[in-house]
């Protein structure tokens, strides 16, 4: 599409939607948020530089194939199931690690971090996927 | 134990890397892993007897823990496959030598045995399931490694849907298996033989688990895949069907043999479809020409032999059933391997056209004779001694018509050991003869290895009793066996009909040697009847009710498929609140303005949905009514289900968008989608029933106390606030992790299907140089 008010909107909101997904992602655990409305944030910030630049632009937002990005995601969602079974635990039992900050102050990191991780490429990418192979604009 | 089954799982992931990075040297670091597990086999077989069991918790909460037993039983197997498994490495090396796909090969090689020793390792059914299914996925691999011959492919699908189909029957077998034995490990379930047998599920479970071995193994009728799965490279067929593939429904026989033999069902039905199998096959192999097909059916004439064997639950019978199991994998592991040498320096298998190649192929030649001198059961191999001890045992069962049987088959594989070990190498030299030429060391080791265990064993038969053989049969039996063995016994009876099976073989050669090709002209109608003809029909009749079913149901309109839904759905309601009490919930309180003005909202941009006449409004309306169903979710507090809610609505009125691009009319058509009073009616109808459903609802009392539990151990239990993503991503993780596969799995189909499209001469290419929709940048298609 060319509209000089949309690339140049685009150009900001993109990477401001794109912020906006990782902080979801990150307070999910906690505060209203998670990886599968963080990964719904980043793949529209992709569909709106796909409208505004083209299924090219849009692929090349993620890097990856859009589908690998979804397999990835699958990946690193299974690899977090694998830690509790090292540790003698049962399947997918959440295991956590405390960084420490100093003063008392920490950041509990986990499993379910990674698994959420993996949720939020998954949607990402298969969102992506489609939206993009959309935007190819038949003849 | 876990280590063990793990290892060459890790080194299928590694196989493909250390082929790009080595090339073919690979080959030889690749068969110290087997190597390796096969002396830890060695180590371990003084614990062979009486066994021992580890444990690591896997799911604990669906009993299912990844426990492993090491006994007699499980030992015998995995030496067998981790020692002929590094045979077949290096021999693959040489057999595949410059093969572009060297590194895929070995990955499911590995994968394959990984998966063959859990099925022989696992104490837990659950695991052994798993370990089974992915022995059948593996060699589905293998068998159609050379994937694109239509051959290859046709046999790998077949071995695919027999033991697949086999695969899910022998499920709900073990399934009722462990309910009537009350225990879901092996070691548990072979101690409950007594109140096993009088439960009720006794008989369902056992025939449901007979056919999951019986398809494994290749018994009648389900023996067609086998001869059909040598369209596999010669290393696969020496693997498979020498020691592992074909016998895991043998080794889950034997496995089972203590919990689930000795009744009359058990005993008629390994006897006679045994029996069955082991005739059939040794017929059938001398009606082939194809020295890999001839193989192929002795294998197919061995499993019965094995199967016949298990079915009394007797020491000679199931001593004898151990001595052949090994004798038969040493041999047949030789002669394929044989067979491949063949095929690869003198470039055809077809019997008739080879004879003379002694002189071009002396080790060769050599490794032949050792393993057809076992399989034709001479003295001085090892098969000698499985045979007296077959004929001991049914002398034992003191059934005339089971020793008749054995004793025919055994003449009959005299014979084809003749045709298939030595003929080849005698006589003139033919054209093939005259070209071919010794294979590499790689490609001799292991017939020459396999053929000299065999007369190694054969000299000193009491080792391999002790060793193997013996703590085999007592894990089988549950109690210890001692096994003398005596070269030779007296000039009795026995003995003059071994001579006289080997007189009747001899002359069975001749003959073959003379009538063989009229032999085959007969045979060739009957053989078309056969089940391999019953797959095709079978695969054909299912294709045909599909496309049938699917004329019937699928009208391939959105339009029809949602008022079908709908209605079902309407009566379906209806039906149920005539049954039953049906208390509605009164208005309890009048609502707050900003509510109404949201409900007002959705209303109309419902009806505006519904009115309108161009795709983009009814589009853009829609997108409406769910903001506004958003907005309901955040006025009563749920912002993430609103959050999640307000991007699925903005993301579905992007695709629509983009859909709605490639439609052909850009207006909405009134005819096509049924008269519109009709559409009204549904839609009111269905309306009106969710309404009623949830005033419904909100009349019954509200049981909070999952709610509750979930909301108190949020913080302690999952260390986070949110408890809907406490949830998603920890209590119920499984479920999420369901869900995500499904999504993944959506969108790949989903890109597949516009693939297609796109791929369609008009349905054009990509404005970015013509790559299709999924290609991005970087990824090789």
């Amino acid at each position: 599409m060319n509209s000089l008010i949309l690339r140049a909107a685009t150009r900001a909101l993109a990477p401001l939607l794109l912020m906006l997904a990782l902080f979801l992602l990150w307070r999910g655990h906690n505060e209203p948020g998670g990886g599968f409305i963080a990964g719904l944030v980043a793949a529209s910030a992709a569909a709106l530089q796909g409208i505004a630049f083209g299924p090219v632009a849009a692929r090349r937002m993620l890097v990856l194939p859009p589908i690998a990005v979804a397999g990835l995601g699958l990946a690193l969602a299974l690899l977090s199931i694998v830690p509790s079974a090292f540790a003698g635990l049962p399947a997918m039992e959440a295991l956590w690690a405390k960084i420490d900050l100093g003063g008392g102050a920490y950041v509990p990191l986990g499993t379910p971090l990674l698994f959420d991780i993996g949720v939020f490429l998954v949607v990402l990418g298969s969102v992506v996927a489609l939206v993009a192979a959309l935007e190819h604009q038949p003849h | 134990m876990l280590t063990v089954v793990l290892t060459p799982f890790a080194a299928a992931l590694a196989a493909p890397f250390l082929v790009a990075r080595l090339g073919e040297r690979a080959v030889f670091l690749f068969a110290l892993v087997p190597a390796g597990l096969f002396l830890w086999a060695l180590a371990n077989l003084g614990e062979a007897f009486p066994g021992r069991i580890e444990a690591t918790p896997w799911v604990p909460g669906l009993s299912a823990s990844l426990s492993f037993a090491l006994d007699g039983l499980s030992a015998l197997f995995t030496l067998l496959i981790t020692g002929i498994g590094t045979l077949v490495v290096l021999y693959a090396g040489g057999y595949l030598h410059g093969h572009p796909q060297l590194g895929r090969f070995f990955a499911i090689l590995f994968a394959f045995m990984g998966a063959m020793l859990g099925v022989v390792l696992s104490d837990n059914i659950l695991a052994l399931f798993v370990f089974w299914e992915l022995t059948s996925l593996t060699s589905y691999l293998l068998v159609g490694f050379e994937s694109g011959k239509a051959a290859a492919r046709r046999a790998a699908l077949q071995a695919l849907l027999i033991t697949g189909t086999g695969g899910l029957c022998l499920l709900a077998g073990l399934i009722l298996l462990a309910e009537a034995g009350g225990s879901w490990e092996l070691s548990d379930i072979a101690l409950a033989q007594s109140w096993l047998q009088d439960s009720p599920l006794y008989t369902p479970a056992l025939i449901l688990i007979l056919l999951g071995c019986f398809t494994k193994s290749a018994q009648f009728p389900f023996h067609s895949w086998l001869p059909g799965a040598m369209a596999a490279p010669t290393p696969v067929s020496a693997y498979l069907h020498s020691a592992t593939m074909v016998k895991a429904g043998v080794y889950l026989l034997a496995r089972l043999e203590p919990a689930l033999g000795g009744s009359e069902l058990w005993l008629y039905s390994l006897g006679i479809i045994g029996a069955i199998t082991m005739l059939l096959g040794a017929v059938f192999a001398l009606l082939e020409t194809d020295l890999k097909l001839v193989l192929a059916w002795t294998t197919v004439s061995a499993l019965g032999t094995l199967v016949f064997l298990l079915a009394p639950s007797q020491e000679p019978s199931v001593t004898a059933a151990m001595a052949f199991l090994l004798v038969h994998a040493l041999y047949k592991g030789a002669l394929f391997m044989v067979a491949g040498n063949i095929d690869h320096e003198a470039g055809t298998r077809d019997l008739t056209k080879l004879s003379g190649l002694m002189r071009a192929m002396p080790v060769t030649f050599a490794a032949a004779a050792l393993a057809s001198v076992s399989m034709a059961g001479l003295p001085a191999g090892l098969g000698w001694v499985a045979k007296e001890m077959i004929g001991t045992a049914k002398v034992a069962d003191n059934i005339g018509l089971t020793l008749t049987a054995a004793t025919v088959a055994n003449a009959m594989l005299f014979a084809v050991a003749a045709i298939a070990g030595i003929s080849p190498y005698f006589g003139a030299k033919s054209d093939a003869a005259a070209k071919a030429h010794e294979a590499p060391w790689t490609m001799l080791a292991g017939p020459v290895v396999l053929g000299g265990l065999g007369l190694i064993f054969g000299m000193v038969p009491q080792l391999a009793a002790d060793r193997l053989i013996a703590p085999a049969a007592s894990a089988v039996l549950g109690t210890k066996a001692t096994l003398e063995i005596t070269l030779f016994k007296a000039f009795d009876w026995k003995f003059m009909l071994t001579l006289a099976t080997f007189a009747a073989g001899a002359m069975l050669f001749i003959a073959w040697r003379r009538y063989g090709a009229a032999w085959r002209e007969r045979a060739d109608p009957i053989l078309a009847r056969g089940p391999d003809r019953g797959y095709d029909h079978v695969l054909a009749g299912l294709a045909a009710l599909a496309g049938w079913q699917t004329r019937i149901i699928q009208s391939g309109r959105l339009h029809r498929y949602v008022a079908a839904s709908f209605v079902v759905i309407a009566v379906m309601v209806i039906a149920s609140a005539f049954r039953g009490r049906f208390a509605l919930a009164g208005l309890t309180d009048t609502g707050r303005v900003i509510e109404w003005a949201v409900i007002a909202l959705t209303a109309a941009a419902a009806i505006v949905t519904a009115a309108a006449t161009t795709r983009l409004l009814a589009v853009t309306a829609l997108g409406m009514v769910g903001l506004g169903v958003a907005m309901l979710f955040m006025l009563f507090s749920a912002p993430d289900l609103a959050i999640t809610q307000f991007m699925v609505e903005t993301l579905v009125v992007v695709i629509l968008a983009l859909i709605l691009i490639r439609l052909p009319g850009f207006r909405l058509s009134a005819d096509g989608d049924g008269p519109r009073w009709l559409n009204l009616g549904i839609a009111g109808v269905m309306g009106t029933l969710v309404s009623l459903l949830l005033l419904g609802v909100l009349a019954e009392p509200f049981d909070m106390r999952l709610a509750e539990w979930f909301a108190a151990q949020s913080v302690p239990e999952g260390l986070g606030r949110n408890v809907v993503n406490v949830i998603l991503v920890d209590f119920r993780a499984l479920d999420t992790l369901g869900e995500i596969t499904v999504v993944a799995a959506a969108a790949m189909g989903a890109l597949a299907v516009m693939m297609r499209a796109a791929r369609k001469p008009d349905g054009g290419r990509g404005p970015d140089g013509g790559r299709a929709p999924d290609g991005g940048e970087g990824k090789g298609r």
